[in-house]
């Protein structure tokens, strides 16, 4: 279970690294990624992903 | 003090070199900035008019002397707004959310070290986005302006924000001695709100309709009352949607006028299918010049009116109305090595305009003297374009004008009411005749033109389109200037050897592309 981002509709604005609770959001060549091992999808954290709450292109989405 | 700089060969006037007589610097004595705050309009508080009179946002008097930089080192937004779509960008697009190259703070840190080097009308550094300056923790926001504080203490520092994020970060931008702040405010009304906002994101999660405007309406009155609370002047940013919140936007004059707004500037809605907006795509337009006008006159006499914004790009470079971003771009500082601190070019540069502006209100108060003895009160105010390159002159040729400075003139004197831009789209514009096409449309509701020079053919135009092409001004000062023609005007109206030009719009152009150095 986890987010991932899709990179062709990614800004590159980072507001998903700033709210994502597990720092599982990080810049890799130019794009920001999702590491799946620490994603959890924001449960028991908050009501929705956060990631895909704040995303102004809603390029975070269910991998 | 014999290191004159003449002000014309500072912005550049190239062939048209302006008369020798250039204002010398008195050699009073005094070599502080501050001492000139008594040529203040008498209405501001000295230590108001100290703030802003060198802040071309702020004083439109500074406006025509002083250049402002933004930093794009804020990328993430917290809301959405229908006029705004950040995944697109051109470089030769101007207007708000726009940039081409995002900076770390340590880039824009030596961007600015860069740019202030090289242009001493520099005043103002602004964080205004490309996103919200305030948004994912305004980290980068802060960064920049805690070094900055510390490496050129001489430049004023100044952010925009939506507002959302203001009511906790008002303790920072104190911290900072960040002393001017924009807000964008649409509305003051949520129905109002729901139609501009689709969704702000706030307290970790995302809200939509009347429950988000509600929000980030009580967060934009609150922050605002924090920020006049602790003497930081406010700027408030509307941007006019007809059919949306034109009329609207008296209620939000009076509104943020009451919680202590310094200025409020109502900005066209810009808007067109091809840049992706919600408003674009969905044919909302924006307002004409006299739509735009009619209310920045119904508001005058609320907050103090803004009528010179450019909407200019979140990293534009130079005085209002010209974009120098291209000459400071990331590469090409990096290749200029290490950058160090000097304020001697820029304090020169001030001393200079203040010496330049003592005096002017007392000839300005002269010929408003002279213009209402002699016209009265019968005739109506006319419409003025002017072809200038700064310095309150006119001193622009009129076929190389990127943009028309435009005067309201009449018994009550002279005032600056807009501009029009008028360069070329990036797509259009092959031959001559379109771009004079474009001048017609854009300036149509002005009675003349003034310019330091123009050829026979525009000429002949600009007589049959109505509109009086006008040279014997050049490079005389824009106000004076426009109340001895005011007069002669008004002379040949009651001769009836003119008629008055009245009931004409024009086009307001934008997404253009911002005007270059030549």
């Amino acid at each position: 279970m986890a987010y991932k981002i899709k990179s062709a509709e990614c800004t590159v604005c980072g507001a998903c690294d700033a709210e994502c609770p597990n720092m599982a959001i990080s810049l890799k060549k130019g794009t920001y990624v999702i590491d799946p091992a620490k994603c959890t999808e924001c449960k028991g954290q908050f009501d929705s992903p956060q990631c895909a709450a704040v995303c102004p292109a809603d390029c975070c989405v269910p991998a | 003090m014999g290191n004159v700089i003449s002000l014309d060969s500072i912005l550049g006037v190239g062939e048209l070199k302006a008369p020798a007589e250039s204002t010398p610097v008195e050699s009073s004595g005094c070599s502080s900035s501050s001492c000139g705050s008594s040529d203040g309009p008498a209405d501001m508080d000295p230590a108001v008019w100290d703030k802003v009179k060198n802040h071309p946002c702020y004083s439109e008097e500074a406006h025509h002397y002083f250049a402002r930089m933004h930093v794009a080192v804020a990328p993430a937004c917290n809301i959405q707004c229908n006029y705004c779509n950040r995944k697109y960008d051109c470089s030769n697009e101007s207007r708000p959310g726009v940039v081409s190259e995002k900076l770390t703070p340590d880039q824009a840190i030596k961007k600015i070290l860069a740019v202030a080097q090289d242009i001493p009308q520099l005043s103002v550094i602004g964080i205004a986005g490309p996103g919200d300056s305030l948004a994912a923790g305004a980290k980068n926001t802060f960064a920049t302006f805690e070094h900055l504080q510390k490496k050129a203490p001489d430049l004023k520092l100044c952010l925009s924000t939506n507002g959302l994020a203001l009511p906790d970060n008002v303790d920072r931008i104190a911290q900072y001695n960040i002393d001017h702040v924009t807000i964008t405010i649409n509305m003051v009304d949520p129905e109002v709100g729901a139609q501009i906002y689709p969704w702000i994101f706030h307290k970790h999660k995302r809200w939509t309709g009347l429950d988000a405007a509600k929000i980030l309406h009580e967060h934009q009155m609150l922050g605002l009352e924090m920020l006049t609370a602790r003497g930081i002047l406010v700027k408030v940013n509307s941007v006019m949607i007809p059919g949306v919140n034109d009329e609207h936007l008296l209620a939000v004059n009076k509104a943020v006028k009451a919680r202590g707004a310094f200025l409020h500037n109502i900005m066209p809605l810009i808007s067109d299918p091809a840049h992706g907006t919600h408003f674009g795509l969905t044919g909302q337009r924006g307002p004409t010049a006299q739509e735009l006008k009619v209310v920045q006159d119904a508001c005058e006499g609320g907050a103090k009116l803004m009528r010179h914004c450019r909407q200019c790009r979140a990293d534009a470079v130079g005085l209002l109305g010209e974009d120098r971003g291209d000459e400071f771009t990331a590469d090409k500082i990096e290749a200029m090595g290490e950058i160090g601190y000097d304020d001697e070019a820029r304090r020169t540069y001030r001393e200079h305009v203040e010496a330049e502006r003592s005096g002017r209100h007392a000839s300005k108060a002269a010929a408003q003297a002279d213009v209402q003895e002699a016209v009265g009160s019968a005739v109506d105010p006319i419409l003025i374009a002017v072809a200038t390159k700064g310095g309150e002159r006119i001193n622009e040729h009129f076929g190389h004008a990127k943009e028309f400075q435009i005067y309201e003139v009449g018994p009550q004197g002279a005032k600056f009411v807009g501009h029009r831009r008028v360069d070329q789209y990036c797509e259009g514009g092959s031959g001559d005749d379109d771009t004079l096409d474009t001048v017609l449309s854009a300036i149509n509701d002005c009675t003349a033109v003034f310019v330091a020079k123009i050829g026979g053919c525009p000429s002949k135009s600009l007589e049959s389109a109505g509109i009086e092409p006008v040279d014997r001004f050049a490079f005389e000062y824009i106000e004076e200037s426009a109340l001895a023609y005011f007069k002669d005007y008004a002379e040949r109206l009651g001769q009836g050897s003119i008629q008055a030009r009245a009931g004409q719009d024009a086009v307001i152009r934008t997404g253009a592309l911002t005007a270059k150095r030549a």
